[in-house]
């Protein structure tokens, strides 16, 4: 943990809004700039700023390597289950159509399901790649 | 809904599905049956997919539109002939070698990645399978990268620490290989504004001269040669072979580099045309004298090898040279020689490889890192490991292309197309080459069956027999299709007619 006073209070202000920022960024993603990968990085970073700050130890008390795991795994699986409900709904292979009955609707559904695997799968794979380069070295 | 007209999309999604599952439970064994299961249930869907399409008449295939969007808008997948019979060797090597692996993978990999091995080993599947099954130029490059990444991480697992420098090598060669192979397909964009393979076919002929193209066609070409290890591209091949664990080696090379010929048969016949690769430009004769480069300096190579996976490992670029050689002749039984002998030295190296990885776990000692088998090692072998021997041997034979394997009838097509183009004396090279293999092969004789063991290396067990079984199906299939070539020979002549000179 950094002894620096300005950052921990500062970090401390600036992380529930950088993860605020990511769930914009991903729920505004239809209509604006942003989207799953963008979100998923910045969710990702929120955490990052607090193991800078606080410490590994601290970081994986929030979010143990288990719960990494599980999130990359949790992404994709939600993905190709957007893709199945589509096969299951009488469509073909990702179909966003058949998810409502409006078709347009549908596709506002499906992208939005797809976008969070997106997000949470990158937000995943950020943390992993972050934890084995912070865990290097040590035992 | 009915599964059968989905049988596009299951072939890639199902063992895309086992992959995040096998994370996801965190069990070696769990991931083991997870994987095994998408991969033969991928299998399954191929073989299904072989039967559609056998329903078809000649030419025709399946169209299969991602998210209902038609194509060439959307993403479309598409079966034919020639696709169906990649995704059937590639599945069914994938589902023989996973059901083989677990007593291999128990020697060489650390217990507690177990299942990230199988989790990467489902991710390289489905890439292999999506790169031969999508209709999509950019889908092509997107599979490509699942399936390399996978592979680095499967051949950086080897318990060798030279594993993670030869992984480092073909990720460097590899990345080159796909930056290629994408700026390629971005001046196809640039030029035709489709990512469709078949709309683009259509859209080149009137600006197939155009620089942009011919770009593209270098950068494609030199881009694959990358990853199908065509001489003297080849570079990363051996030590990836050799240092990866035995039942990747066995994978990767029964299908990867496959799949790399598969996607530059692709570009050649279906996108740019013959009119342009084979008329206008000297593609042919680089192809041809690569070719025969790989056959003599990579099976030359091969007979001084110390390591017997390092010495497959060079056989396996002189046995591509044979494919690329098929390919430039530019004819029906050329270009069918490629196919067949595509999926014959697919099924004959994950054979030897499957086998190796037997011999390796043989002579390993309880307790201790597995060896690497060198011929010291290996002497008087044959007399403690009888069937891991035999098959080591019998699939060699098919490599040297003895009548009654499958690697015969690979090399007759080839020695006719040679005839039919009027370049007799190429026959010659491939019976030179061929006794080449012979002079391999036979190291790997004289070691294992006539000399006795040296001191210290007396032991040696038989192999296990969830790895001796799926192996030997290989090696007996080696066998089976030298004699009944309906399946290999047919579907290869069958597609190579509809791709040469279809006339786009």
């Amino acid at each position: 943990m950094t002894k620096d006073l300005l950052l921990r209070v500062i970090g401390k202000l600036l992380i529930p809004f950088i993860l605020l920022f990511a769930l914009y960024v991903m729920f505004h993603g239809d209509y604006g700039p942003g989207g799953g990968f963008q979100a998923g990085v910045i969710f990702a970073a929120g955490i990052v700023f607090y193991a800078l700050i606080f410490g590994m130890d601290n970081a994986r008390k929030v979010m143990p390597d288990w719960l990494v795991e599980i999130l990359l795994a949790a992404g994709v699986l939600l993905y190709i289950g957007v893709g199945l409900a589509g096969l299951l709904l009488g469509g073909n292979f990702l179909d966003y159509f058949v998810l409502d009955a409006d078709p347009i609707h549908g596709q506002h559904r499906g992208i939005f399901w797809v976008e969070l695997g997106v997000m949470i799968t990158v937000c995943g794979v950020m943390l992993k790649i972050f934890y084995m380069f912070a865990s290097r070295g040590r035992g | 809904m009915s599964l059968a007209t989905h049988l596009p999309a299951l072939q890639v999604v199902l063992p895309l599905l086992s992959a995040p599952l096998a994370v996801l439970l965190r069990h070696g064994g769990v991931a083991f049956v997870l994987v095994t299961a998408g991969a033969w249930a991928a299998f399954a869907t191929a073989i299904g997919l072989w039967l559609q399409v056998g329903q078809l008449e000649q030419g025709a295939f399946i169209s299969y539109p991602i998210g209902s969007w038609a194509p060439p808008w959307g993403i479309e997948y598409r079966v034919d002939r020639l696709t169906s019979l990649v995704l059937l060797l590639v599945s069914g090597m994938a589902a023989l070698v996973l059901t083989a692996s677990r007593a291999s993978v128990e020697r060489e990999i650390p217990r507690e990645s177990h299942y990230l091995f199988y989790a990467m080993f489902g991710l390289c599947l489905a890439g292999l399978l999506g790169i031969t099954i999508t209709a999509d130029a950019f889908n092509v490059f997107v599979f490509l990268e699942i399936s390399s990444l996978s592979s680095y991480v499967l051949i950086a697992l080897g318990r060798d620490r030279r594993a993670l420098a030869a992984a480092y090598r073909y990720l460097i060669m590899g990345t080159i290989g796909a930056t290629f192979i994408v700026i390629g397909i971005g001046f196809l964009y640039l030029m035709t504004g489709t990512l469709n393979l078949a709309d683009m076919a259509a859209r080149i002929g009137a600006i197939e001269s155009s620089r942009p193209v011919l770009a593209a066609l270098a950068f494609l070409t030199v881009g694959i040669s990358l990853k199908l290890a065509l001489f003297p591209l080849h570079q990363w091949l051996p030590n990836a072979y050799t240092y990866a664990p035995s039942v990747v080696t066995a994978f990767l090379a029964a299908t990867a580099t496959k799949v790399s010929v598969y996607v530059l048969i692709r570009f050649y016949f279906s996108v740019f045309g013959e009119s342009l690769v084979f008329d206008k430009l000297p593609l042919p004769q680089i192809m041809l004298w690569l070719s025969l480069f790989a056959m003599f300096a990579a099976s030359f190579t091969a007979i001084f090898q110390d390591n017997l996976k390092r010495l497959f490992a060079y056989s396996s670029v002189g046995q591509m040279g044979y494919i690329t050689l098929g390919l430039s002749f530019d004819s029906v039984n050329g270009l069918a020689a490629s196919i067949v002998h595509l999926f014959n030295h697919g099924i004959a190296k994950g054979a030897l490889f499957l086998l190796i990885g037997g011999l390796v776990l043989g002579i390993a000692k309880p307790g201790s890192a597995p060896p690497t088998p060198s011929f010291d090692r290996l002497a008087g072998l044959a007399k403690r490991m009888p069937l891991t021997c035999l098959g080591i041997v019998i699939a060699g034979l098919s490599l040297i292309g003895v009548p009654g394997t499958a690697g015969f009838i690979s090399k007759w097509y080839l020695i006719l197309a040679a005839l039919e183009s009027g370049q007799p004396w190429l026959v010659g090279a491939v019976l030179l080459s061929s006794l080449l293999a012979i002079a391999y092969l036979w190291r790997f004789v004289e070691v294992a069956y006539l000399r006795s063991p040296a001191p210290g290396h007396e032991a040696g067990t038989e192999a296990p027999h969830s790895l001796l079984i799926p192996a030997w199906l290989l090696v007996a299939g080696t066998i089976w299709f030298g004699l009944d070539t309906s399946l290999s020979l047919g579907s290869a002549l069958e597609a190579a007619g509809s791709l040469v000179r279809s006339g786009r």
